[in-house]
């Protein structure tokens, strides 16, 4: 068990594509860390990189203090759990798991015995005379995940590995890696294009553009506080309202309606300036009543979120979202008021994030 | 129509008298086995027949399929001219004219003024007639290697490259990654590969052109022996037994590698 340390790491495909733009990061040991951002972003290629798979153009990978960026993939001492599970056709469950200790040369028996135990540990225990074809999907990926643990490396390397599962069990299997990976302690870094995944899975999170690392933090940290505009728009199942505005006084200017100055940004901003206010709509209470310090329109679309509904209203020619718990939904049309709460709501200046 | 006919015509001839000239060829007779016998008792058969299994065995299944898989499984992750240039030169060698290509390895490996003595420094080294079977089998593999190099190449194309790199992680060696994650993936091809090239090769006719055969039998593989039996010596009854008999290796083969191909590891 390590942690992982990046040092300037930097990709520059043949071609000239930068995958990887000079990065530094610190995973500490034991830590479940997740890499957020759309595809193309570079979280794969950093990902493949720490493996080895992929070699640094620049910089340097430390995995537990010791610098691996020369080393091949299999000197570094992490596994992987691929995107499609990569198990071996030819092979059943049991040879399977065991493959990677097979390569180390470790004895017949004792492989096959820690084979057995992984594979029961993981409920497998009935299936390891089967071939990866005779498997379901979670099944699969559970083989895949045994290969990994009986190999007992010092860091976990999973590329999406929940996206081949059909939704239903993508949510178990959320679950249950969250739970083994707090049991095993190994510091694992996987990488997901889906912000939920990474928000309920990791204690930390890197939000990634186009090589670069947007933000770092926990998923709580992430959701509340983004770092700039960017993270913002990526993050939360609901886009966050993302509104041009202009500081004028006191308040805020924002599709032609008055606002208080968010209490994160109080004192930071200067008269005339250009901002854009950012809110979730989880965060913007819902009136049907004129209220004070709220954005004013027509409600133009409903959307059906299960225990609640996403109403749009379109302010001056703005659209505003906003969550309506159950039973209290408008009606098209009508008229109603989005109140941002205060404590909430954000001000972002150039893209970034105003805060003390 | 016109492959079953001359195929069963082969079988009747095989079983007469039949001659390119003379009392034979205007009314042959029956002879029945005999001319199986002949053949099963004529050590220039058997000689023959173990100069093909040589053949096959050195320019289709070593030569061809193992160079040809070499060179697939080094070019895979190469882009750009290196590729081209030796996939070029490669194909090249296949799609010239059989004459031609003899001709040029006549030229390449004459004694006097061959290129490939002046290359060496060598003079008047015969190739052709001091290593008659090498100079065959160099040949048809330099000839063939093309076929066998683009099936695996796309054959290699199949393999996930997830797996691969899984096998890396596991820090398996290059030999390893192929014996755990190339082979067991690119089996059918291989077999289908093997099939393919070993009955060409088994009826390969293109020696001819290089030795005729000589020096006295020394290359003369079945297809080579067939026809200086038939044409050349004139017994065409005698020669279709001897081709039925090349018919029937071939079957065997045939139905060996079907076998393996079908078996599921």
């Amino acid at each position: 068990m390590a942690a992982i340390e990046l040092r300037g790491l930097t990709k520059v495909y043949p071609g000239g594509v930068r995958a990887l733009d000079a990065l530094d990061l610190v995973i500490p040991d034991g830590e479940f860390f997740a890499l957020l951002g759309p595809s193309g972003c570079g979280k794969t290629t950093l990902l493949r990189t720490i493996a080895g798979l992929e070699t640094a153009t620049g910089g340097s990978v430390v995995i537990g203090e010791r610098d691996v960026t020369g080393v091949q993939p299999g000197g570094r001492d992490v596994a992987m759990v691929f995107q499609d599970y990569a198990l071996f056709p030819h092979m059943d469950v049991t040879d399977n798991i065991a493959y990677p200790l097979r390569i180390k040369k470790v004895a017949k028996a004792a492989r096959q015995a820690k084979a057995a135990e992984v594979g029961a540990r993981l409920g497998l225990d009935h299936l390891m005379d089967r071939r990866p074809g005779q498997l379901s999907g979670g099944q699969q990926q559970r083989v895949a995940l045994a290969r990994v643990m009986a190999t007992q490396a010092q860091a976990f390397l999973f590329d999406e590995p929940l996206s081949n599962l059909d939704a239903r069990l993508r949510l178990e299997a959320r679950t249950f890696l969250k739970k083994l990976q707090r049991e095993l302690g190994v510091t694992t870094v996987f990488v997901t294009h889906d912000q939920a995944e990474a928000l309920a899975m990791a204690d930390r999170m890197a939000v990634m553009e186009a090589g670069h690392i947007r933000q770092i933090g926990t998923p709580a940290e992430v959701f509340q506080r983004p770092a700039n505009t960017f993270v913002a728009a990526f993050i939360g199942s609901t886009p966050m309202n993302l509104l041009d505005g202009v500081v004028r006084g006191g308040t805020l200017e924002v599709a032609g309606c008055a606002l208080p100055v968010p209490t994160s940004a109080q004192g930071l901003l200067a008269d005339g300036e250009k901002i854009v206010y950012g809110v979730r709509p989880e965060y913007n209470a819902y009136a049907s009543e004129p209220a004070e310090d709220a954005l004013g329109g027509k409600v133009v679309i409903m959307e059906n979120l299960g225990a609640s509904h996403l109403v749009t209203l379109d302010v001056n020619d703005v659209l505003v979202q906003a969550i309506v718990p159950e039973g209290r939904e408008p009606a098209i049309g009508e008229q109603g008021w989005a109140v941002p709460r205060r404590d909430r709501a954000l001000v972002y200046r150039d893209g970034e994030l105003v805060a003390g | 129509m016109f492959l079953v006919f001359p195929a069963l015509w082969v079988l009747y001839l095989g079983l007469t008298n039949y001659r390119l000239t003379g009392v034979a060829a205007a009314d042959p007779q029956i002879v029945g086995v005999d001319n199986f016998l002949t053949a099963l008792g004529n050590p220039r058969f058997w000689n023959s027949t173990w100069l093909t299994v040589e053949f096959v065995a050195g320019s289709a299944v070593i030569g061809q399929a193992v160079l040809g898989f070499a060179i697939a499984w080094m070019l895979r992750d190469r882009r750009g001219p290196l590729r081209r240039i030796v996939e070029g030169i490669v194909i090249l060698a296949w799609i010239l004219p059989s004459a031609v290509v003899a001709f040029l390895w006549v030229a390449l490996l004459d004694p006097g003024d061959g290129t490939l003595n002046a290359v060496l420094g060598l003079t008047d080294f015969a190739w052709l007639l001091d290593h008659p079977m090498l100079s065959v089998i160099v040949f048809n593999i330099w000839r063939g290697t093309a076929f066998s190099m683009m099936l695996y190449a796309a054959a290699l194309g199949n393999v996930p490259p997830s797996h691969l790199e899984s096998a890396r992680l596991a820090g398996a060696s290059g030999w390893q990654q192929l014996r755990d994650v190339v082979f067991p993936h690119i089996r059918g091809h291989v077999l289908t590969n093997l099939l393919l090239i070993s009955l060409w090769t088994f009826n390969d006719f293109s020696p001819f052109m290089l030795t005729a055969g000589g020096p006295d039998g020394k290359s003369e593989v079945l297809a080579v022996h067939v026809y200086n039996e038939a044409v050349r010596n004139g017994s065409l009854g005698y020669g279709a037994a001897i081709s039925t008999i090349i018919l029937l290796i071939n079957l065997v083969v045939a139905v060996f590698y079907l076998r393996l191909l079908r078996s599921k590891r």
